[in-house]
């Protein structure tokens, strides 16, 4: 009993200490630069650089924060590195070019987007097998998935769908039809909405899950820049709710949406071809990555100010953070 | 390296044991729509290409239309609908004929690959009954004087390419051209266009100089060698410029200019930098997928013909799976209205001019092996959509639909 209440007291110093501290991990793929960039999140230095195989793109952590999946994209493959050690301990079967990812809340399976074979492959990260091959509208790429684990949602960019995937049965058992090449899928911490992404339409679906509609469209205006350039990709939505941030690609800028309202309240100056956004697990910064000029911004969140910009590898494209 | 890697891949998940196919749910049967479209490729008699790299392949613009109705088709899984194209290669004499029986059968999408006069005499026979979408002829006329109502222009007009190209090189300050054309009509036509663009962006063209096609085998033995004399010669003593701008779209000469111009100068136009729909090179926004999936179905790569078919009808899937009608007047006033748009492996939607039913497209910029740029280029703005910097804007149309 005692000794259990230590354990459970050093636990929770060493969560104290490591929430405190906000010395979290970041990984970053540089798709051109074939790395991933290792920043420390309270210096903001990139510590290491490792190879990341051919096109490195989605990148996720395990839960436990033990092991690092990377989309190689033009390997074919997920390739998995060991945080502590940096090195690559082996590869999952991700079906052809895999592009974007995501874990099951349970930390297994992992879902993959498969952009040239028209499918979502399912594996298992524990058995290194592939367990489902689910068939869904052409070139799938966004992935997220319900907090209960119950649903996992594609989307597909030229089909123009988020198609809503039963994870018991690997079947669809909804589609919803969304703006032109839609591009990222991420639901709310309550799962109570699911926002979807349009590249090209320009606008971001907010979808009510349970009834498979969109209930909104959130589209962008910038003064001066051109309507074709806001081109939403990214999407992450804080823990409460309330701040929904949206990478807008070419425009460089990052939307940040009200929660509640679903309207844009501000556009934040980022670098160039901002795609992807991590926050850390503390959620005090967001991380975009910048394709055109090879750095990342961090975002304070509370603020909601741009605080630094680091240069990483030749165009960065995905971002995960650890969650220790 | 690609084939292995996938080998591994397969092999591996047919040994997996908790392999699982999953099924998409069928649509339900008593509500499908179907849909069914033709691509007709009107074949006329031509010399052979100059190089041998552009012999025309005989599926040539059917791949794409395949490669579209299953992209259409993977979508009508999940919204109830079922695409279906018929192809067909013709002559002139029979195209009208053949369209008019199609249209009879319930085909009310006509993807044209057809010259200018054909697909006017199509276009006129079938009249509302159909949407003809032309997917090859780069008239300008057909965008203007000759426009038709029941017509949409997939293919760009010469203006639109002309362009693309012009302001790419006013972006590179090579303001200066010497503007080399054939002797062929259609040469003369894309001759007007350059004229019309250096005007439109601001470069002068220094001197202009007729390459008159005398006939003759388009192809012999050791042919480089006569070239590397004549080329030089013909390029000789022209006022100072800074590009050679070729138009030469019977393929008659441009080709051999690269390297055998007189002055150390670049060539753009229809050889060297070339203004076009496509390349098998071209991997941006996406378009890699649509390269893999195209090789796949036809081992061979994608000509402008074949995404331009594609193209075509892509529109058709979109109009139909947002508006779940096959009626030629609903899908053409949802086709020029705001609500339409498509995205197409370039970066940006693109849209129909309601004023003359051009589809709205950036344009590539290629080299032999790379892409080099992508036009409209960014500096050139407008106040309706930058894309509109290309071609025959609303003002200067002379269409009455």
């Amino acid at each position: 009993m005692i000794r259990s209440t230590c354990a459970a007291m050093i636990a929770f110093g060493a969560l104290a200490y490591a929430h405190t501290a906000g010395a979290y991990t970041v990984y970053v793929t540089n798709e051109k630069g074939n790395t991933i960039s290792v920043l420390d999140s309270e210096t903001w230095e990139v510590t290491k650089t490792i190879p990341g195989g051919q096109r490195p793109r989605g990148i996720t952590v395990s839960h436990d924060g033990k092991e690092l999946y990377v989309c190689a994209s033009d390997d074919d493959t997920v390739r998995v590195f060991d945080t502590a050690t940096l090195k690559q301990t082996h590869t999952l079967p991700s079906g052809p070019d895999p592009e974007l990812f995501i874990l099951h809340p349970s930390g297994n399976p992992l879902y993959i987007a498969n952009e040239d074979d028209n499918i979502v492959t399912v594996v298992d990260v524990e058995k290194h097998t592939m367990i489902a091959e689910v068939p869904v509208g052409v070139e799938p790429e966004g992935m997220g998935i319900s907090p209960d684990g119950k649903v996992v949602v594609n989307t597909s960019e030229t089909t123009n769908m988020a198609h809503f995937i039963n994870t018991d049965t690997y079947e669809i058992f909804q589609n919803v039809l969304v703006d032109q090449r839609p591009r990222f899928a991420q639901f709310t911490a309550d799962g109570a909405k699911l926002y979807v992404s349009a590249e090209i339409g320009g606008t971001v679906s907010v979808i009510d899950p349970a009834a498979g509609t969109i209930t909104k469209k959130i589209s962008f205006q910038v003064p001066g820049m051109a309507p074709e350039a806001l081109q939403p990709v990214g999407v992450r939505v804080t823990g409460d709710g309330k701040k929904v941030f949206v990478a807008l690609g070419p425009a460089n800028r990052v939307a940040v949406i009200d929660g509640d309202t679903d309207e844009v309240v501000e556009y934040l100056l980022v670098g160039q071809r901002v795609w992807q956004m991590a926050f850390t697990p503390d959620e005090k910064f967001l991380i975009t990555t910048n394709g055109n000029s090879n750095d990342v911004s961090i975002i304070d969140v509370e603020s909601v100010k741009v605080i630094k910009s680091v240069q990483v590898g030749e165009q960065p494209w995905g971002v995960a953070v650890s969650p220790n | 390296m690609r084939g292995t890697a996938k080998t591994i891949i397969c092999a591996f998940a047919l040994g997996a044991v908790a392999f699982v196919s999953a099924s998409v749910r069928p649509a339900l049967s008593a509500d499908t729509l179907t849909v069914k479209a033709a691509v007709i490729r009107v074949d006329v008699e031509k010399p052979l290409p100059i190089s041998r790299l552009d012999l025309p392949p005989d599926d040539l613009g059917f791949v794409g239309g395949k490669l579209a109705t299953a992209d259409n088709q993977t979508t009508g899984r999940f919204t109830g609908q079922e695409f279906e194209t018929v192809d067909l290669a013709v002559g002139p004499d029979q195209a009208v004929a053949e369209v008019q029986r199609l249209v009879g059968e319930g085909v009310y999408y006509i993807v044209m690959a057809a010259e200018a006069e054909t697909l006017l005499a199509v276009a006129d026979a079938v009249g509302d009954s159909a949407v003809v979408v032309n997917a090859q002829a780069m008239d300008d006329r057909l965008r203007n004087d000759s426009c038709r109502s029941n017509i949409l222009h997939v293919a760009p007009s010469r203006a639109m390419l002309t362009d693309a190209l012009a302001q790419f090189l006013m972006w590179k300050k090579w303001r200066e051209w010497a503007l080399i054309h054939g002797s062929h009509p259609e040469d003369l036509l894309l001759a007007d266009a350059y004229r019309r663009a250096a005007k439109k962006f601001g470069a002068k063209i220094v001197e202009e100089r007729v390459f008159e096609d005398t006939g003759g085998a388009r192809r012999t033995d050791s042919g480089h060698v006569l070239v590397q004399k004549q080329m030089p010669v013909f390029t000789q003593r022209m006022d100072d410029y800074d590009v050679l701008v070729a138009a030469d779209e019977a393929d008659v000469f441009a080709a051999y200019l690269p390297y055998q111009t007189w002055d150390p100068r670049p060539v753009a136009g229809s050889a060297g930098l070339r203004p076009t729909t496509f390349h098998p090179a071209h991997e941006a926004w996406g378009a890699t997928q649509f390269q893999r999936r195209f090789e796949k179905e036809s081992n061979r790569y994608a000509r402008p013909l074949d995404y331009q078919v594609w193209l075509a009808l892509r529109v058709l899937g979109e109009v139909v799976t947002r508006t779940n009608s096959y009626d030629p007047g609903t899908m053409k006033d949802y086709l020029l209205g705001p609500n339409f748009e498509l995205a197409a492996f370039k970066g940006v939607k693109v849209t129909f001019r309601p004023w003359n039913g051009q589809l709205r497209q950036p344009v590539l910029l290629v080299g032999d092996k790379v892409l080099v740029s992508v036009s409209p280029q960014k500096e050139y703005l407008h106040k309706v959509s930058r894309l509109d910097t290309l071609g025959f804007d609303e003002p200067e149309s002379t269409c009455v639909r």
